[in-house]
């Protein structure tokens, strides 16, 4: 049963860091926003009528044309996961926390790699996503498209000719698109730079994200750029745009990395491996310290000074290292001391040989 | 300060988002911050943008209209839905809300957008413009083959047909 095996493992096939732009782009993901018509919006809706989507949308997956085209696609109700294995679905980046909210009345859809996934219920009738690794919007779009068509053959889409696909939220009408890229970028934080590139992104219809703790330094260095804008725009010229803008920020990324590089090697060196040691043998970890240390030993290996770990499995541990899948691995709760211990010796374990 | 989530527990981080040049920070507790991890990329849930919507549609209605109770205003006829809950939650409630409360909403649209007019895709089951533009032009292409054979029965009633599709492309646009 694809779903058990899906929360049972820490691995999705986003986590390859094998797509163009790798170094950089952790990710890309198309999302679309769908929904029934004549049926009202998930937030009006009560049990029974959330059972008729979820049945109209079996129906619409479980057909033979659409498997032999995106590849099989199987549908699950969130009842039949306990409330760590829903977390481990929005860890891997599956679902969104949304889903979880009476999430009796909820399903998920989910291809076998995990590419494509579809939420069913959340604030749309259905939210289509595809993730891929590295820069690969066009291609999370063309698939996307394929399901899109595929689907439709059986369910009837809310759809007007003048603002296209009809979604809850007004923000989202037209294309029902939200195209978006996921950026490591420790060079530009490092070079005091950030800020003035992202400010200068500025292009309209466009959104950077960061999160960020108690200083200036951003969780994890990671960054996403995400289009803003839904009416008006062609699902091709948003992807374009995005693609462009992308672009620009790795062609700058990639200048502060060499400039570091060049400027002040031995503190630049210094730097990674002490992360690499702190991860290898470390005690205790926090997320928020093994998230940085992170930061720093990919840096080291996007640049290829580090070689005896993969950028794949620190994209998994990013997920394994969250408390729902401790508590999974542990099979038990355990206080935020416990798992900073537990934390530090999944790691150790990880990069024993390495 | 409280995170500004779930209200409860101190802020210790914030999310910075930057668009149109327009920066804003939500602040939040670690535990909100993870839940709604940045990592899951576009995920992030719009804490403000329900808020910024219900004030948009409020400042529609002028001052002393505002929508003081969920059930003020029109309502729509198919899902039930009044425009003061609409205003309230930021959410339509179904779609036929959009027809029904276009005359508030299309300036809205053009606020978040830019734009009130759909350019992306188009459903197959809608049969919609982008459809009917192909079809027009298959048929003008027959219609050069059929005139060049000759064949001035066909060609007229080609040439009916092309009319008849761009008249009723003409009005779709119109609506
Ligand atoms: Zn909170
Ligand atoms: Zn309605």
């Amino acid at each position: 049963m694809p779903l058990k095996k899906t929360v049972n493992s820490s691995y999705s096939r986003w986590m390859d860091a094998d797509g163009p732009e790798a170094d950089i782009v952790i990710s890309s993901r198309v999302r679309v926003a769908r929904n029934l018509a004549g049926k009202p919006f998930p937030h009006l809706s009560n049990n029974e009528k959330a059972e008729d989507i979820i049945r109209a949308v079996r129906l619409a997956v479980e057909d033979k044309e659409l498997a032999k085209q995106v590849g099989a696609l199987e549908i699950s109700l969130l009842s039949e996961l306990s409330p760590v294995e829903r977390q481990i679905l929005v860890d891997k980046h599956l679902i969104s926390p949304d889903l979880l909210s009476s999430f009796e009345w909820k399903a998920v859809v989910l291809r076998d790699d995990e590419v494509i996934s579809i939420m069913v219920n959340e604030e749309d009738h259905l939210r289509i996503q595809c993730l891929l690794p590295g820069l690969q919007l066009k291609e999370a779009w063309e698939l996307i498209n394929q399901v899109d068509d595929g689907l439709e053959k059986t369910l009837d889409y809310a759809f007007s000719e003048k603002l296209g696909y009809l979604t809850a939220c007004p923000t989202n009408v037209g294309t029902g698109m939200r195209a978006s890229v996921m950026l490591h970028l420790p060079g530009l934080g490092l070079t005091k730079q950030l800020s003035g590139v992202l400010n200068a992104i500025n292009k309209v219809g466009l959104t950077v994200r960061g999160l960020f703790g108690e200083g200036t330094e951003a969780l994890g260095d990671m960054f996403q750029i995400s289009n803003q804008i839904t009416l008006g725009q062609s699902e091709e010229e948003i992807i374009d745009n995005l693609v462009a803008v992308a672009k620009q920020i790795i062609a700058q990324e990639q200048a502060a990395r060499r400039a570091l590089y060049n400027g002040r090697r031995e503190v630049f060196e210094d730097r990674i491996y002490r992360a690499y040691g702190t991860l290898k043998y470390a005690h205790i970890l926090t997320f928020e310290e093994a998230m940085r240390l992170f930061s720093d030993l990919r840096l080291g290996i996007e640049m290829g000074l580090v070689s005896g770990i993969p950028a794949k499995l620190l994209n998994e541990l990013m997920v394994k290292i969250r408390p729902a899948f401790l508590v999974k691995l542990a099979g038990q709760d355990m206080t935020a001391q416990q798992r900073d211990i537990f934390r530090a010796e999944m790691i150790r374990k990880e990069f024993e040989g390495s | 300060m409280l995170c500004e989530r779930c209200g409860q527990r101190p802020a210790t981080m914030h999310l910075t988002e930057i668009s149109n040049g327009q920066k804003n920070d939500t602040h939040l507790c670690e535990v909100c911050a993870r839940e709604i991890q940045p990592q899951g990329f576009g995920f992030v849930p719009q804490i403000h943008l329900h808020n910024f919507l219900a004030s948009l549609l409020n400042h529609g209605m002028g001052e002393d209209k505002s929508y003081k109770t969920e059930t003020t205003g029109k309502k729509c006829e198919k899902c039930g839905v009044f425009e003061g809950q609409i205003a309230k939650q930021g959410l339509m409630g179904c779609g036929d809300c959009y027809p029904f409360f276009e005359e508030r909403l299309l300036p809205l649209l053009r606020r978040i957008h830019g734009s009130t007019r759909h350019t992306g895709k188009v459903p197959a089951r809608t049969g919609g413009r982008a459809r009917l533009a192909k079809e027009i032009n298959k048929l003008k292409n027959n219609l050069k083959e059929v005139v060049s054979r000759e064949d001035f029965e066909q060609a007229a009633q080609l040439r009916d047909q092309i009319h008849q599709l761009e008249k009723y492309m003409a009005e779709g646009s119109e609506g």
